[in-house]
């Protein structure tokens, strides 16, 4: 009954996101002129064999993008620059692994740890700016996103090479590639292989934020930066163990594609990313399972407004629109959810504390 | 003063009020009379329910049932300035007003259509301080001002605004004994000249020094009324308590000679480089605790601090058991056996949003039984807590109710648990009841006594004078971040205290 009321109210709040957004959704539909029902039968269709495939790999990426940014919120650390140290990761390991400096799959191993410090090291800027200068890392970690992508793009200019319209790095040894997983034997796409490096940084994430003394820091200092002092935290240290962290979870992302699909490196690389994570992180209250279904549902709803165009004849970019309304919505429903739930719970003391009547006073 | 005003229309009726909130004592059934032109005294425990009448009072909250009337007509309040406009003012505990402004600017301020801004306010001021002796200068900027005198600035400003009838919070919570004589002097000016004064606190040798009349409350509700010439102290305390006043006294001494906490030359400075605390020496024994009054912000803050390991002194040595710990973070120092209760205990004491179990992590996040090696030992910490729950009688549903859920005396009594969780050497405890009702307020000196007895080191902040003195071994007196007195405990008399904590009289008094 208590549980259940709980994980009612945990529901709450997204339920209650999702719903919003789409009403609005409809709204802008109607003013613009486009038909609400047409839009809601392609998004609600369910998907073709080929999409659900998408939508798993998409959802993969997104996830591992909202743990990286929600290891920062954990702490109330905005690490705005997933975007940026996923680029500069994915070069860099797309570059190292190219060299084949290892055999077969080690150097898959090696490259995925290249990336991890890659992306640790390019977080790690803004970390040292915070802790040594006080410049806040929302704004560092935004420039360092700009720096990010310019910085990528010249050296992809010195070491790549033309192929077609795109400049690309050299191409990953064959003996490293990471085999797509063949879920439906018609559809053209496979899941990514390194889609269980997803669910190993969703279990890693739990069981150091829930299990660990590191993580119970780390939460202790998002909660109340003042209490975690009090406590003995070096608050300073775990800005720059978190945001190492952080950065290095985000270096992952570009690796189920750079091992599964690309091989390489290219100027059409997938951007917006990081961006993508921090809704997710958002929508899913910085929790591994929530995460996991924000990124579902992010990618579905990608994945579903792709044939909008030729279907109902509505541009696809709609979307962006229903997946920014959500994280507002969600946002606010959190925090009625939250109030509420407080209310609750001191009524529930209340009551209590009422029932047996003042019982026992004084002493010890 | 006189009693002929009985049989016109009371200034303020409160009639079968009630408000019920989730968690909160709510009031029920309050019921009470203000005559005119008198002290009305609102006394009762934190809890009681005097903030929330006053709030009905006051049109923030808005009662759910009963009636409330103003000079004989019921009025409805939705917001403050419907108060006002029925000449109901409120002096907040916490005073409201802006450092780097002048008095003139703090008073006209969101009252800017009553007399402008310019030299009618100015001399509307000056007529309103002459009247009462405020002794107040429009042009004086509020940070030059002590804090008596920033009373009379949020005094002045509901007078500004009309007020005739002015509710007090707890005016004196902030003042020294000399002060709060002052205060006194300025409130029977206001009331000779026909203002109705509705002051709440639960002192009550203040209360029935200024009173003509005193309303207990209990338990959210009104229990009686009675004039202060009809009832002693002791009465009066047992009416708001319902039962007996616990006192702070320690019988015997227990102090050893073994140091376990000493501070040599100690300075702090602030981000901007002012000294806030300098030559701070002194010792604690096992056994012993040493109080510090002072009146708030004069380094109490900065030495706690200090002395925890959040601040970095700018000089100085701090001992644990004869081990130089000043360049040791505050986890080391915990570990090594320092308790804190810290002043603030929203801020510094509790995660809010956790459950109680996890806020019994806090603080021992490298210590048994909350934390095996790197990992968190969720059952060790769980029945930890239930102990703690247990033996310091926090009243809450169980150990997954978060910290916020409960009232602040259960939360400090979680605290205090805690932080003597693991035998500490050393307590630092910064007001450690603060806010919390008199029955936990004396479970919390049995425990800080009863710690004592074995061996505890207590270093005692607090702005209760009765405790400080019923407590301590020995008192300090720090003024201007400066240690400016030292007393006996068995002698001293509050008035000594106060008068050295106000630098009227800074030489040292041995016993």
């Amino acid at each position: 009954m208590k549980t259940l009321q709980r994980a009612g109210l945990a529901l709450a709040a997204p339920v209650l996101a999702l719903v919003v957004a789409g009403i609005i959704t409809s709204l802008v539909l109607v003013a613009a002129g486009d038909d609400p029902a047409a839009f809601w039968e392609t998004m609600l269709a369910w998907p073709e064999n080929r999409s659900l495939v998408n939508i798993i790999n998409e959802a993969s990426v997104l996830y591992l993008s909202g743990l990286a940014a929600a290891i920062g919120f954990r702490m109330n650390l905005f690490n705005i620059g997933v975007e940026g140290q996923y680029r500069v990761a994915t070069f860099v390991a797309a570059y190292f692994a190219a060299q084949a400096f290892l055999p077969g799959y080690l150097n898959t191993v090696a490259t995925i740890l290249v990336a991890m410090l890659a992306g640790a090291a390019w977080a790690g800027i803004a970390a040292l700016l915070r802790v040594t200068r006080g410049v806040s890392e929302v704004i560092s970690t935004i420039m360092l996103n700009a720096i990010a992508v310019s910085l990528v793009a010249y050296l992809l200019r010195k070491v790549g090479s033309r192929e077609g319209q795109t400049i690309v790095t050299d191409t990953v040894p064959q003996s490293g590639w990471i085999p797509g997983i063949s879920l439906f034997p018609d559809s053209v796409t496979d899941m990514y292989g390194l889609v269980f490096l997803a669910v190993l940084a969703g279990i890693g994430f739990s069981v150091l934020l829930n299990r660990t003394r590191f993580g119970f820091d780390l939460r202790a200092t998002g909660h109340s930066e003042s209490a975690a002092v009090a406590s003995g935290v070096d608050v300073k240290r775990m800005v720059i163990y978190s945001m190492l962290l952080s950065g290095a979870v985000a270096g992952l992302i570009g690796m189920p594609n750079l091992f599964g699909v690309s091989h390489n490196y290219g100027s059409t690389i997938q951007t917006g990313i990081g961006f993508a994570g921090i809704a997710v992180a958002l929508l899913g209250r910085n929790h591994p399972l929530g995460i996991a279904a924000g990124a579902l549902i992010f990618a579905y709803l990608s994945e579903q407004a792709n044939p909008l165009g030729i279907l109902a004849g509505i541009s696809p970019e709609i979307i962006a629109v229903t997946q920014g309304v959500v994280v507002l919505c969600v946002v606010i429903a959190y925090e009625v959810v939250r109030r509420y739930r407080n209310k609750l719970e001191q009524r529930a003391v209340a009551e209590a504390l009422e029932a047996p009547g003042p019982s026992k006073e004084v002493t010890a | 003063m006189t009693d002929t005003t009985t049989t016109a229309a009371a200034a303020v009726s409160v009639r079968g009020v009630g408000k019920r909130f989730p968690g909160v004592v709510a009031n029920h059934d309050v019921t009470l009379e203000v005559r005119p032109g008198t002290v009305h005294a609102l006394v009762g425990e934190n809890g009681a329910g005097k903030s929330t009448l006053m709030k009905i009072l006051y049109g923030v909250q808005k009662p759910d049932e009963g009636e409330i009337l103003v000079g004989g007509e019921t009025v409805h309040f939705s917001s403050p300035s419907d108060a006002i406009k029925h000449g109901i003012g409120m002096v907040f505990q916490h005073f409201q007003l802006a450092d780097n402004l002048t008095v003139l600017e703090n008073v006209v301020l969101g009252a800017e259509k009553l007399h402008g801004i310019g030299d009618a306010a100015r001399t509307e001021i000056r007529r309103i301080s002459d009247a009462y002796g405020f002794g107040l200068d429009p042009d004086e900027l509020v940070e030059d001002l002590g804090v008596g005198e920033r009373q009379r600035v949020e005094i002045l400003k509901v007078l500004y605004r009309g007020a005739k009838i002015i509710i007090l919070d707890e005016p004196t919570a902030v003042l020294v004994p000399q002060e709060v004589d002052a205060l006194f002097e300025n409130l029977r000016e206001l009331k000779s000249q026909g203002n109705t004064l509705l002051f709440i606190s639960h002192k009550l040798d203040e209360v029935r020094a200024i009173a003509d009349d005193i309303t207990v409350l209990r338990r959210g509700t009104t229990v009686t009324s009675v004039k202060p010439a009809d009832v002693t102290q002791h009465q009066l305390a047992e009416l708001m308590v319902g039962e007996e006043l616990p006192s702070p006294s320690t019988a015997e001494s227990t102090v050893t000679d073994r140091e376990v906490l000493e501070v040599r030359d100690l300075q702090v400075d602030d981000a901007q480089g002012r000294t806030v605390l300098s030559d701070i020496n002194l010792t604690i024994h096992a056994g012993e605790v040493l109080g510090i009054a002072g009146v708030e912000g004069n380094g109490q803050t900065e030495l706690v601090e200090a002395v925890v390991g959040m601040v970095r002194p700018t000089r100085g040595v701090v001992e644990l058991s004869d081990q130089d710990v000043t360049s040791w973070g505050t986890r080391q120092r915990r570990e090594s056996g320092v308790g804190y209760i810290p002043e603030d205990r929203h801020r510094h004491g509790l995660l809010l949003d956790a459950p109680l179990w996890e806020n019994r992590i806090l603080g021992h996040q490298t210590r048994k039984p909350s934390v095996k090696g790197g990992w968190v030992d969720k059952a060790g910490a769980r029945i930890d807590a239930q102990r703690i729950v247990h033996e310091y009688d926090v009243r809450t549903p169980g150990i997954d109710t978060t910290a916020r859920a409960l009232s602040g005396g259960n939360q400090q009594k979680f605290i205090v648990g805690r932080e003597m969780s693991g035998d500490p050497k050393l307590l630092i405890a910064s007001h450690p009841t603060r806010g919390v009702d008199v029955g936990a307020q004396a479970a919390i000196w049995d425990h800080i006594r009863e710690a004592r007895r074995r061996g505890l080191a207590v270093l005692l902040i607090s702005a209760d004078l009765d405790e400080l003195i019923g407590l301590s071994d020995s008192l300090k007196v720090i003024l201007r971040g400066r240690i400016v007195a030292d007393y006996d405990p068995q002698t001293v008399t509050p008035q000594q205290l106060g008068a050295a904590m106000t630098g009227a009289k800074t030489a040292g008094e041995e016993a």
